[in-house]
């Protein structure tokens, strides 16, 4: 028989007090890790689905909005002075500081037309830019020529096309040359012809509607090139996707700073209930230790004794904790989070640091008591009998 | 010099107008392999002499040698360690602790101990044999006797073979024979070498010890051996 061996029994002899320190630091440590393992799978959630984009910069033509509202109520829009995108003036995006930068830059031209009596919208791109700026496409057919088309999947279903058939529009005739293998996006639903036969369409020669810029490498000085195309190009609007993001992640942020102080004051509650449980168990031990003492335990056999007790439990209330608080978390991703796939990945290190924060938490809150129950006289303890 | 030596013990509690004098100094000198009662009415302070003996009471004043240790110069670890290598206490209401079994309460002298798991069980089924319990090792305290805690305590008592060996009415709550048999328990180690000193207030059990000492209002009263009186194996 050890010194755990009589941890171990009290602990199993005084369930009630185990299991109430037991559920104090499991709902202090599930929380933090529930919190922790949440903000984590919505940031992997986010970084995701901006790589995702093959493009990270947007290039549109400004415009001058005006809003109307009275009262809250929004009485709609009206945009004028829209100044399309000479190609030319895209050419002088290759001449900015940080050109090698740029994977690809892709112009559009986009308009509706009539296919089958329905209005779709047909989007003139470069193709060769796509296979950078939209690595997520599988054509089932061939690139199309002056004359082809590629069709969106839902496209194609609706407009009841295949790859072969043909339709005229705009009093032209177009081959569907192939059709795309659906991707979950916009793209979906539109036809995609090459950029000079859309500018045609549409006449729009020398114009596109928007373009799309793929910027390399994970530290790529978004925001210097976003201003390095501004001043390329005065007359368009340039944003960096990431702006679109960035204020969520602005708003994650901020919430992790207050989850982390929600966090630590159910920690401290949490310690608060081991040290007055354990303080309760040692008043209650007196003659117990007493007789411990009288046979000739040093102080420090009673402090191990008790620390021991206290490890035991927080070991395992960080076990649970993490479990728990993972569980929380994935069950809170696919609640709380449209899209995610519900994968929040087991975390060696975030379960580490739960055994290690609630052992500690455990151990630091149960010292006092320890030390409390070293100090009892023996003579003292055992004639409290 | 004596194995034990009490010189001018005194014990009080509290202060100024409530002071209570437990041991009014106190003196005596015991051998070793002497079996010693202390007899007195209740609140004569024998247990208090008992407890300052045990290494767990300091006096007020006076000094406590025992094989030529100054008992009360010691650190408190020091009076711990004391306790564990020389003495066996059996404690009144037999102490036991109540989560542990017979063979475990018996072992807790042990645990602190740097000897071989083998040896320490040894030392415990052999204490538990010489008490006539090993068949109820395996119990816990409120599934034996009255008597068979008694008998419990005695094993933790002696399972470290101590030298002196501490009973604070060790028959107090046994009926007549379960007390005889106990007695005859003490008087088989004190054969075997064991300083004993026993307090209680049974004139019974006193007679199995070979000197009584006679404890009134905190002073030794009467301090005389046993001859011819004591029960004899």
């Amino acid at each position: 028989m050890t010194l755990k061996h009589i941890s171990i029994k009290n602990l199993i002899r005084r369930k009630g007090k185990a299991f109430f320190v037991l559920a104090g630091l499991v709902i202090g440590v599930s929380t933090v890790v529930g919190i922790i393992s949440y903000i984590e799978a919505m940031t992997n959630d986010i970084n995701h689905k901006l790589e995702k984009y093959g493009a990270n910069i947007l290039i549109v033509p400004r415009t001058e909005n005006l809003t109307l509202t009275y009262g809250g109520l929004s009485l709609g829009g009206v945009s004028f002075e829209m100044q399309e995108i000479r190609e030319a003036k895209l050419a002088q995006v290759s001449s900015i500081k940080n050109a090698r930068n740029i994977a690809a830059l892709g112009p559009l031209v986009l308009g509706v037309v009539d296919v089958n009596s329905h209005k779709v919208l047909l989007a003139g791109v470069d193709f060769k830019a796509s296979a950078i700026l939209k690595p997520w496409w599988q054509l089932q057919g061939e690139l199309p020529d002056e004359n082809g088309v590629i069709l969106g999947a839902e496209a194609a279903r609706i407009l009841k096309l295949s790859t072969g058939d043909s339709f005229e529009t705009k009093d032209r005739r177009f081959v569907v040359s192939g059709i795309l293998q659906p991707t979950g996006s916009q793209d979906d639903q539109l036809v995609f012809a090459r950029l000079s036969t859309a500018q045609a369409l549409f006449d729009k020669g020398g114009r596109v509607s928007m373009a799309e810029v793929a910027a390399l490498c994970q530290d790529c000085p978004i925001e210097d090139m976003v201003r390095q195309i501004s001043d390329a190009l005065p007359g368009a609007k340039v944003m960096a996707i990431q702006q679109v993001v960035k204020g969520r992640m602005q708003t994650l942020g901020q919430f992790k700073k207050f989850s982390f102080g929600i966090s630590g004051v159910i920690l401290l509650i949490g310690s608060l209930v081991v040290l007055v449980t354990m303080m309760s168990s040692v008043r209650e031990r007196t003659d117990e230790i007493g007789i411990f003492r009288a046979i000739g335990f040093r102080k420090r056999h009673v402090m191990q004794i008790i620390f021991l007790e206290a490890a035991i439990v927080s070991g395992l209330a960080g076990i649970v904790g993490y479990l728990l608080g993972w569980g929380s978390a994935k069950a809170a991703v696919q609640f709380f989070v449209d899209g995610h796939s519900g994968i929040v990945p087991f975390n060696l290190e975030l379960a580490a640091g739960a055994f290690i924060l609630a052992l500690f938490i455990g151990l630091a809150s149960s010292a006092y008591p320890a030390v409390m129950a070293a100090r009892l006289d023996p003579g003292e303890a055992l004639r409290s009998l | 010099m004596s194995y034990i030596t009490a010189e001018n013990l005194i014990k009080t509690y509290g202060r100024g107008d409530a002071v209570v004098s437990a041991v009014c100094d106190v003196s005596f000198q015991i051998e070793a392999g002497e079996f010693v009662g202390l007899m007195g009415e209740s609140g004569a302070g024998k247990s208090t002499l008992l407890s300052i003996m045990g290494a767990m009471n300091a006096p007020t004043s006076g000094t406590f040698v025992v094989d030529e240790i100054d008992i009360y110069s010691l650190s408190s670890e020091q009076q711990a360690d004391f306790r564990r290598e020389f003495l066996g206490f059996i404690f009144q209401d037999f102490c036991l602790v109540p989560y542990l079994t017979v063979f475990e309460n018996v072992m807790l002298p042990l645990t602190i101990v740097k000897k071989g798991r083998k040896q320490k069980q040894v030392m415990v089924e052999n204490a538990l044999s010489q008490v006539g319990l090993l068949e109820k090792a395996a119990r816990l305290p409120n599934q034996i006797s009255g008597g068979e805690k008694e008998r419990v305590a005695i094993a933790r008592a002696i399972v470290n073979e101590p030298p002196v060996l501490l009973a604070d009415e060790p028959t107090g709550n046994l009926d007549s024979k379960t007390s005889a048999d106990i007695m005859k328990l003490l008087q088989n180690f004190n054969s075997d070498g064991m300083t004993i000193i026993m307090v209680t207030h049974s004139e019974a059990c006193a007679r199995y010890a070979r000197r009584l000492m006679r404890v009134s209002d905190g002073k030794i009263v009467a301090d005389q051996p046993f001859f011819g009186k004591h029960l004899a194996n």
